[in-house]
């Protein structure tokens, strides 16, 4: 039996603005399990951000149950919800969110700067280690302008495997990039899921929505549809690309 | 969280703008180095002037004529004729706690040699004198014991004096010159001494036996100044107590009556002239220490740039698990690391200025521990103080916005 990782019921978001009350989640009930590729798709006013921002656990809803682990959110004040976010989700955002002048091995470093069980040796380890799965073992160095879009979204992504989170969140993640780089990093993605991760991908391309194993759709603060979908493998679409000869990585 | 893990933080997030961590320090660096500077070569000039007072003798003690009043008129101290010839035999003869005891009056005026002429004032002393200040010549002889009792018109002049009579560089021993068409031998040559602390010119001097300018210059009795030494410094609150007694009786003044004359000593003008150069030195530093604020307001004025600019590092920084108090903690550590890095390296240009200074004015180099130690703390302080405000503001984002914002 597999566990939930992510467990959702009956979800309300309301925000006040002055007199008006804006429902952006209007009750949604879903679970993930361990080891699920899930997108999550739909137009902007759908309600897709907050409920990013809700499992990020950046924010909180108004009513209803998150459960991320096995542990209820609502109940936990702001310096557990960072610890959590620290331990158990990994973001990976459209804009990267590298810091500048700051090598790749330190980005990765960073969140478990912030994690006190982890001393100076054990950070460093897995860092490299972090960054040889993402394939950047010879980047380590580099500054984030010395590298490419894509090779900037995959220390990004190090950066979220790095504290072996439950949960990678990303947001957007390839809405920055060409259809190439796209591919590669869904392909990354992929392979990341066949060894065990579990990811949330927010996107509202259809095309990138294909290369997960469960699509759930939003409309109007609702859940309008939630299917397995034949999933589409990232490294064969990246082969039927039409070869370019400017283009290396 | 551990304290070094927010160092380094904070450390690598300062090294990613070097130039910039540098100029916030700058205005740090010269607060702190004016200070120190200041409280630096202010020690040095008061040691220095304490040295000089020192060396003409801590045990020296005047006693002047009071001011007076007569008929509610202030009649100032020059007039008065106070002080006599039986005064200085009281002296010299009751006192246990006094060495050597001269009276001293003055007369100002213009000294001719051939066709230079000098202003000059002219000290008649007595023997004792030349003890009580510790005069050395540089050339001829101390007038006599017989000089002083048949008031001789001989003299010893300054350096200063010798220079503005004397340009073609002649010997003066023996010559004569005039005052008031009184010719007057010169025996003696003084040693150079140069300027006094306060700039007066202690080579423009001549002097003379009291008996000289008492009969023959101004035709008075009185003295302007008794000159006494005290057998030590420490006796010499001893020795004022014994002079007061004995100048009382001497005046022959009851026990209600107000004395009619004053005593100072050395050991009072050193406290004088050190409550004056201190005076000047606090000011000085406070002028500094403002510089030292307009540093801080600097370092404020940075981070609160500082954490406009970051606002989606600071989002990131919380969306990855740092808690608001690490994000203020963060920001808090770079401020105090500016300063306090700022206040290391003005500490050092300080010392270095003040080196020199000393140095360039021949002063001993003094350095003061305390104001190190208060430079430092003042340092920490104003990291904390001026960098709570925009550590608080990093703290306070919010990270679903702080991601967001451009």
């Amino acid at each position: 039996m597999t566990n939930d990782v992510l467990k959702i019921e009956h979800l309300t978001r309301t925000f006040v603005m002055g007199e008006e009350r804006v429902h952006a989640l209007r009750g949604i009930s879903f679970s993930v399990k361990e080891g699920e590729f899930v997108s999550i798709m739909g137009t902007s006013g759908s309600g897709k951000s907050t409920l990013l921002n809700i499992l990020g656990c950046l924010d909180k809803p108004t009513k209803g149950d998150y459960l991320i682990d096995g542990v209820a959110v609502s109940e936990l004040d702001d310096a557990n919800l960072s610890t959590l976010r620290n331990r158990k989700i990994g973001f990976v955002f459209q804009s990267y969110n590298l810091l500048p002048r700051t090598s790749a091995l330190e980005q990765v470093e960073l969140p478990l700067l912030y994690n006190a069980t982890v001393g100076g040796k054990e950070r460093r380890e897995r860092a490299k280690y972090a960054l040889e799965q993402v394939g950047l073992s010879d980047r380590m160095h580099h500054f984030p302008n010395q590298l490419s879009g894509g090779q900037q979204q995959r220390v990004a992504i190090a950066r979220a495997l790095v504290n072996d989170p439950v949960m990678i969140l990303a947001d957007e993640a390839t809405g920055n990039l060409d259809t190439r780089t796209s591919y590669e990093v869904m392909s990354l993605f992929q392979s990341l899921n066949a060894q065990g991760k579990t990811i949330c991908f927010v996107t509202h391309e259809p095309d990138i929505a294909n290369f997960t194993t469960r699509s759930i759709r939003l409309k109007d603060g609702l859940i309008i549809s939630d299917t397995a979908i034949k999933t589409l493998s990232a490294s064969e679409a990246l082969a039927a690309l039409p070869a370019t000869e400017d283009y290396e990585l | 969280m551990k304290w070094y893990n927010y160092l380094n933080i904070a450390y690598r997030a300062l090294m990613r703008n070097k130039t910039r961590a540098f100029l916030t320090m700058l205005g740090i660096i010269i607060g702190i180095a004016s200070v120190i500077a200041v409280i630096s070569l202010g020690a040095a000039s008061t040691n220095n002037i304490r040295a000089e007072i020192a060396s003409t003798g801590t045990n020296m003690i005047f006693i002047n004529p009071a001011q007076q009043s007569r008929g509610g008129i202030n009649m100032g101290r020059d007039d008065a004729k106070s002080l006599t010839e039986k005064d200085v035999e009281a002296l010299r003869s009751k006192c246990q706690y006094v060495t050597a005891v001269s009276p001293s009056v003055s007369v100002s005026g213009q000294l001719v040699y051939g066709t230079n002429n000098a202003p000059t004032s002219l000290q008649g002393v007595d023997i004792p004198f030349r003890e009580i200040r510790d005069i050395k010549l540089d050339k001829g002889i101390f007038f006599s014991q017989h000089d002083v009792e048949t008031a001789s018109k001989v003299c010893l002049i300054g350096k200063t004096v010798v220079d503005k009579l004397f340009p073609g560089g002649e010997d003066p021993i023996g010559k004569y010159i005039r005052f008031k068409n009184i010719p007057l031998r010169i025996i003696g040559v003084l040693e150079e001494k140069g300027q006094n602390s306060m700039g007066m010119d202690q080579d423009n001097i001549v002097y003379l036996p009291y008996t000289t300018v008492q009969k023959r210059m101004l035709a008075i009795t009185h003295f302007n100044t008794i000159y006494a030494s005290a057998t030590s410094e420490e006796d010499s609150e001893l020795a004022v107590a014994e002079i007061t007694k004995i100048m009382r009786m001497s005046h022959k003044l009851q026990p209600a009556d107000e004395e009619d004359f004053e005593i100072f000593t050395q050991a009072e003008m050193l406290s004088m002239i050190s409550s004056v150069t201190g005076m000047l030195t606090a000011l000085l530093a406070a002028v500094a220490a403002i510089s030292l604020l307009v540093g801080g307001i600097g370092i404020m004025n940075i981070m609160y740039v500082t954490v406009t600019e970051r606002t989606k590092e600071i989002g990131l920084r919380m969306s990855i698990g740092a808690r608001k108090q690490y994000v203020l903690v963060q920001f808090l550590t770079e401020s105090v690391i500016l300063s306090l890095i700022g206040g290391l390296l003005g500490v050092f240009l300080g010392i270095i200025v003040s080196y020199i200074g000393s140095f360039f004015l021949g002063w001993d180099f003094v350095l003061n521990f305390g104001s190190i130690l208060l430079a430092f703390g003042v340092c920490f302080f104003e990291g904390v103080f001026f960098g709570w405000y925009p550590a608080r503001k990093a703290s306070q984002l919010d990270p679903i916005v702080a991601l967001r914002y451009e």
